[in-house]
């Protein structure tokens, strides 16, 4: 039986690569990898996982040095050479092997403001939002985050900037922005402006490169650019 | 340095990168015009004494340049070597007021 | 984990790369250029006395490579504010490769005439 390679992290922000050695199956992922070491080969292997089909957002590691969803990640398409590296994602503190601590990654979407506040109440009737307004659509292109932290760890402005604000709490700032419904847009564009947020921005496109639900967080962070240069032009910021 | 100071600092890097997009484009033709056959401080003060819009051009271009470079190499020393706030703020404003006066004397030199 | 080249081995993050390089190395090029052009104070023979000494093949290799950082600058800085200020597309590779192919244009330009 053909088998692989893999050099696994073990340990927590100090540790070292173990290889192993894996059967090589069809239609095999990089999650089915993980999965098979940790069950036959040594339990103690930590990794994070839920629902194996792209959803979660809870899979991701770097891969051959690039981050990635595993579950829907072939062995096929990244390891043409029978050799996969497995390391926990860039740009976050290490808990154990795989598994790494996104606490400041959500505590961003916070600090963007990433959450949506209304005007409406229950009484109210539905809000319409034309689904071919230009709003709408910027919110479409965006909307699909899953939260994995690929973006976050691709991106090199957050590792030269640790309290830049990242590509996915900008995306989801950038969705909120273009919510018609949503109250709190200045305050908001307070949040995200500056050094610490979209004008940090040096559009390396490493985030829009690897997001694998094909956001171009790029894009997003473009907006808001304009978006809080317009309002600190207009003495709202 | 608030927020708001920060947005208006990358509209500036921005604003004053449209303006030198314009003038490095006439610098580049001029140059590669200038240069054939050699150059000469004849040649190049012949094209620049006295002309008031050489001089307005050269003028606006050391203002962009003085505005443009500072913010730059403010970000390249915060990514790079983790230095912020005032007395990295301070220091940039003081290279920027040194590029102004700097290309202004020379603007000068070749005008006057 | 810190990322390395695997990471950011992408078109947009070499035109980064180009750009923030450039972009350094004009900055400390410009006190330079001023200090040459202020040479014209002292009369048109203080002028004339740099311009013999940058005649030097090495000074005109380094000149040349001057002009293509000038040209990579201004088209990096191009696709910049093309992808800031205008509506997206999804011509971001071309853009870069534009930005390219006139760089090496512009330096050539320069390098064909100044020999």
């Amino acid at each position: 039986m053909a088998m692989l390679k893999v050099a696994v992290w073990r340990g927590a922000e100090k540790g070292g690569f173990q290889t192993y050695e894996v059967p090589r199956l069809a239609s095999q992922t990089v999650l089915d990898v993980v999965t098979h070491i940790q069950r036959a080969i040594d339990p103690s292997l930590a990794y994070r996982f839920a629902c194996r089909v792209g959803v979660c957002g809870s899979c991701a590691m770097n891969v051959n040095g690039r981050a990635r969803w595993t579950c829907r990640t072939h062995v096929e398409k990244v390891a043409a050479d029978g050799q996969l590296e497995i390391a926990p994602l860039s740009n976050l503190p290490v808990i154990k092997d795989l598994v790494t601590n996104m606490e400041q990654f959500f505590d961003k979407w916070a600090k963007a403001r990433g959450r949506f506040t209304g005007a409406r109440t229950r009484d109210d009737d539905f809000a319409r939002v034309m689904p071919d307004s230009p709003q709408r659509r910027h919110v479409d292109a965006g909307i699909e985050c899953i939260g994995c932290g690929v973006c976050y760890s691709a991106c090199d402005v957050v590792q030269w900037k640790p309290d830049y604000l990242g590509p996915a709490a900008l995306n989801r700032a950038w969705t909120l922005h273009n919510d018609v419904r949503d109250t709190r847009r200045v305050e908001r564009l307070v949040a995200v402006a500056g050094d610490a947020g979209c004008h940090a921005c040096h559009t390396h496109m490493s985030c829009s490169e690897r997001c694998p639900k094909q956001i171009a967080p790029t894009i997003g962070i473009a907006g808001l650019k304009r978006a809080a240069a317009a309002a600190a032009l207009d003495g709202e910021l | 340095m608030s927020a708001r100071a920060q947005t208006l600092l990358w509209l500036a890097q921005r604003a004053s990168a449209a303006v030198l997009a314009l003038c490095v484009i006439v610098h580049l033709a001029t140059m590669v015009y200038a240069v054939r056959g050699g150059l000469s401080a004849a040649e190049i003060l012949s094209r620049t004494r006295g002309s008031y819009g050489w001089f307005a051009f050269y003028a606006l271009f050391v203002a962009a340049v003085a505005v443009h470079a500072p913010i730059g190499l403010r970000s390249v020393i915060h990514e790079t070597l983790g230095w912020r706030g005032a007395p990295v703020n301070a220091g940039m404003l003081a290279i920027g007021m040194a590029l102004a006066l700097w290309g202004l004397r020379a603007v000068l030199a070749v005008f006057a | 984990m810190k990322n390395d080249y695997r990471a950011r081995n992408h078109p947009a993050w070499w035109a980064f790369a180009v750009h923030r390089a450039s972009g350094i190395l004009l900055a400390f090029f410009l006190p330079l250029h001023f200090w040459a052009l202020a040479q014209a104070l002292q009369g048109a023979e203080s002028l004339d006395g740099f311009l013999r000494w940058t005649e030097q093949p090495l000074v005109k290799f380094a000149e040349c490579g001057l002009v293509l950082l000038l040209g990579a600058h201004l088209c990096g800085g191009l696709r910049l504010l093309l992808i800031e200020f205008l509506p997206w597309h999804d011509h971001q590779k071309s853009l870069l490769a534009i930005a390219g192919g006139a760089s090496v244009v512009i330096g050539l330009a320069f390098a064909l005439n100044v020999v």
